[in-house]
């Protein structure tokens, strides 16, 4: 079997600089991710977080910080009850330039066997990462509502 | 063909600004395939048992199959068997399908890669590798009318594996 872990990859007509600025600044991830601002100093061992509309939904540490190729942080889902049990798991983008895009790759890896968040966050992560290649090719976010990922408890 | 037997063993989502009809056209049209599927053009019945075909770029039989569900705009099953000799026979069919659905404003966009036994992560490096790619260009072309120049060879380690099973690789 598998080990439990989320991988996904997107090509993205930008340079790794704009990605990572979109990744790491809060004004731009607003923007593509349902106002959600990404928090950090981004200095290896600060804290990180995930606030939206003004509450913290996942914290975390900076694990790895190698601008503009490689960002990790742990990930504590804190807003539902069973996530909030479970260990924190850990996000890693690798920014590779591929011609004249940028190949991202999201691993999101370290869950528990059975975590309930895996599931959440494998309909999230297409989505939030479709919105990002969207705004910065076009200049224009997706509108995607959360009731339309399809998970479970969440309409 | 019964498909009950298929297990997906790749999925890949992706979310658009269009409508389903205008992915379901890209999917299915010659022309609009080339742009982003590495200069290949999809040939499509598009009826149940109509043939489903992919060429290279210079007109040569890369892909064949049949279609085994077809609902416009929202879903599209097809046989995938990429013409290697000995290909079939030893992993079994390829099943893809496509499955589109509005999401708000924008369109999600749901790949399936399914197979009737379990393959290594070898032979499945293939698709891994290939669909991101092709997906991506799909969306930036809908989006920006620009396709993404994606440049890529089957990988090595899918290659070998097939080798190894006695499938007959283009060199």
């Amino acid at each position: 079997m598998r080990k439990p872990e989320f991988i996904y990859v997107i090509y993205i007509e930008t340079t790794p600089e704009k990605l990572w600025e979109a990744l790491t600044s809060s004004e731009f991830s607003k923007r593509y991710w349902w106002n959600t601002e990404v928090k950090s100093d981004w200095k290896v061992g600060s804290p990180f977080a995930l606030v939206m509309n003004g509450a913290p939904t996942d914290v975390g540490e900076v694990l790895e910080v190698d601008r503009p190729r490689r960002l990790s942080y742990t990930f504590h889902h804190v807003t539902s009850e069973a996530a909030r049990r479970e260990r924190p798991s850990k996000v890693v983008f690798n920014l590779e330039p591929y011609g004249k895009l940028v190949k991202l790759t999201l691993t999101h890896e370290d869950f528990e066997a059975g975590s309930k968040l895996l599931d959440g966050i494998s309909k999230g992560w297409p989505a939030i990462l479709s919105s990002l290649k969207s705004l910065l090719e076009s200049g224009t976010a997706l509108e995607i509502p959360v009731s339309a990922l399809g998970i479970e408890g969440v309409s | 063909m019964n498909i009950a037997n298929f297990k997906p063993a790749i999925v890949y989502t992706i979310y658009i600004a269009s409508t389903p009809e205008k992915v379901w056209q890209a999917l299915t049209s010659a022309e609009f395939s080339r742009k982003y599927f590495f200069g290949n053009a999809v040939e499509v019945d598009l009826r149940v048992g109509g043939a489903y075909i992919v060429r290279t770029p210079d007109g040569a039989l890369h892909i064949s199959g049949e279609v085994i569900e077809c609902d416009p705009p929202k879903k599209l099953t097809v046989t995938f068997n990429v013409n290697w000799p000995e290909l079939i026979e030893r992993l079994g069919p390829t099943l893809v399908t496509y499955e589109i659905e509005q999401a708000g404003e924008a369109v999600k966009l749901t790949l399936l890669q399914s197979h009737d036994r379990p393959l290594s992560d070898d032979i499945l490096s293939g698709g891994r590798q290939g669909w991101p790619a092709i997906l991506s260009s799909l969306k930036s072309v809908l989006e920006t009318g620009q396709a993404m120049t994606i440049k890529m060879a089957p990988p090595q380690r899918m290659l070998d594996a097939l080798k190894e099973m006695g499938i007959k690789t283009p060199s």
